[in-house]
């Protein structure tokens, strides 16, 4: 009789320690909890322009807070934007603090095992770009020409793979080299990210930097914590029907002067 | 020590720093050439007594020799542009080059012709030289002979300040370096054989203009 009591108190106590340590992964109840308190938090950058920056009236601006809102609009909830930085984006969203981290997140291995993404919401690529009179399509049309790339770079090593001799490739200090060097007409074609082409596509030059090819992709997705099921599943359909309406389109055109690719 | 040094990663990018090598020699020997040319009708025309031609070269010199070398470069290769003239990069280089080894040079042989006695100009006009052949057969041997080691160091630092033109990615020396260590990440080995080439291509320099100095104008060098 003691025996058993003992042995049930034990038990009971594994339990609740049990319970206790466990993870405190929500349960899929952050979309109830949006719903009733009519709030969305959304994690954004505050130093990344496009995707995210500081206007002239000390309120972020940019891609991601301009996707924030809409999903926010969707939802039938305030958004609350909270300034995240790139390392501490994640934390917040593990931590409890936001709801979603919509902060030019890419996809990796590492950070699937901690979070859940969405569907892509933002391209984010390294791509050859160049005046509309210059036609090319892949790596072989550049032979005879030359193209700017900033040495060292992501797309300076993969376009050095992709390339024939036949290509000059002129690899400047930095990006700003690179971008001199295109706008001076010193180069006929740069290999950048669209980012970088987009700040070129704010000076408003006579050469207008128009995507020729792409030569690595990895776009931005929305992050969630993880068995957020029906949370994501919400997301997804936003971002889906945002994508069908143009209204996702119309983002990327103000704030990356250039229209969605259509596989993402 | 946590870093192991691994020279011999620098093997598959022998053909890179030839290359590197051979367009600084290559930018060096133009420039010097046409740099040092530019210098002695420089200092022909900052000494002629035409004051026109005199004070425009005297406004060319201190505007050279008064600003840096890197905004002449971006200047000529990133702003000419915009005028409608477009130099490639070794153009650029090269030009840039000039202009400036043009500017100290002219500055140095001036102090050359400055320091010739005025009797060997005056015994040259009583021969019935005129001012072109005096110039030529009387002030400009020992001119250039007095100054000559002066100019050998300002052609040794044109050649060293090339490594500025890596910048407008023209594919010399410090070109080569800052590509291969942008792909293997091993600064050390990278820099420390660029300043090897560096010193021995300096130290040729001086060898060889020792030599072309000693030929042709052997009394002044004897002398310096």
């Amino acid at each position: 009789m003691r025996f058993a009591k003992i042995l049930g108190a034990l038990g009971l106590a594994t339990a609740v320690l049990a319970g206790g340590l466990a993870p405190t992964h929500a349960k899929a109840d952050a979309l109830e909890r949006i719903a009733k308190e009519k709030v969305l938090r959304v994690a954004v950058p505050q130093d990344f322009p496009p995707f995210g920056s500081v206007g002239t009236d000390l309120k972020p601006v940019g891609y991601d807070i301009d996707a924030a809102t809409l999903i926010a609009k969707e939802m039938g909830a305030k958004v609350e934007l909270v300034p995240v930085t790139s390392t501490n984006r994640i934390p917040y969203l593990t931590t409890g603090k936001v709801d979603l981290v919509i902060s030019s997140l890419g996809k990796n291995a590492e950070r699937e095992k901690v979070i859940d993404f969405s569907t892509a919401y933002a391209p984010f690529y390294n791509g050859v770009f160049g005046p509309d009179d210059i036609k090319a399509e892949k790596p072989e049309d550049l032979d005879g020409k030359t193209v700017g790339v900033t040495r060292g770079s992501v797309e300076d090593i993969e376009l050095s793979k992709i390339v024939s001799d036949k290509v000059t490739v002129r690899r400047y200090e930095d990006n700003n080299g690179t971008i001199s060097a295109f706008l001076s007409g010193q180069v006929q074609l740069v290999a950048t990210g669209n980012v970088v082409a987009a700040a070129i596509f704010e000076r408003n030059p006579p050469r207008l930097p128009i995507m020729k090819f792409l030569i690595k992709n990895s776009p931005c997705y929305v992050g969630l914590n993880k068995n957020e099921g029906p949370l994501m599943e919400k997301v997804n359909a936003i971002i889906a029907k945002a994508k069908d309406d143009g209204s996702l389109n119309a983002i990327a055109k103000k704030w990356l002067h250039a229209p969605l690719p259509k596989d993402l | 020590m946590a870093y192991s040094f691994d020279f011999s990663s620098l093997l598959d990018y022998t053909p890179v720093l030839v290359d590197g090598v051979v367009t600084t020699i290559g930018l060096t020997a133009v420039s010097t050439v046409l740099g040092v040319a530019l210098g002695i009708g420089g200092a022909a025309a900052r000494t002629s007594t035409v004051k026109p031609l005199a004070v425009v070269v005297g406004a060319y010199v201190e505007l050279i020799r008064n600003t840096p070398f890197l905004v002449q470069l971006f200047f000529i290769f990133f702003g000419l542009p915009s005028l409608g003239i477009r130099l490639a990069e070794w153009q650029a280089a090269v030009l840039a080059m000039v202009v400036n080894l043009g500017a100290y040079s002219t500055e140095i042989i001036r102090a050359g012709i400055d320091a010739t006695p005025k009797g060997q100009i005056e015994a040259g006009a009583s021969l019935g030289m005129t001012g072109p052949q005096i110039f030529r057969y009387v002030v400009l041997g020992p001119a250039m002979g007095k100054i000559w080691p002066a100019l050998t160091s300002q052609i040794v630092i044109v050649m060293l300040g090339s490594s500025v033109c890596s910048q407008i990615a023209a594919e010399e020396l410090s070109f080569a370096a800052n590509f291969i260590q942008s792909r293997n990440f091993r600064p050390f080995e990278v820099y420390f054989l660029a300043t090897a080439l560096y010193l021995a291509l300096a130290v040729a320099l001086r060898w060889v203009l020792s030599l072309i100095g000693g030929r042709m104008f052997a009394k002044g060098v004897s002398r310096a």
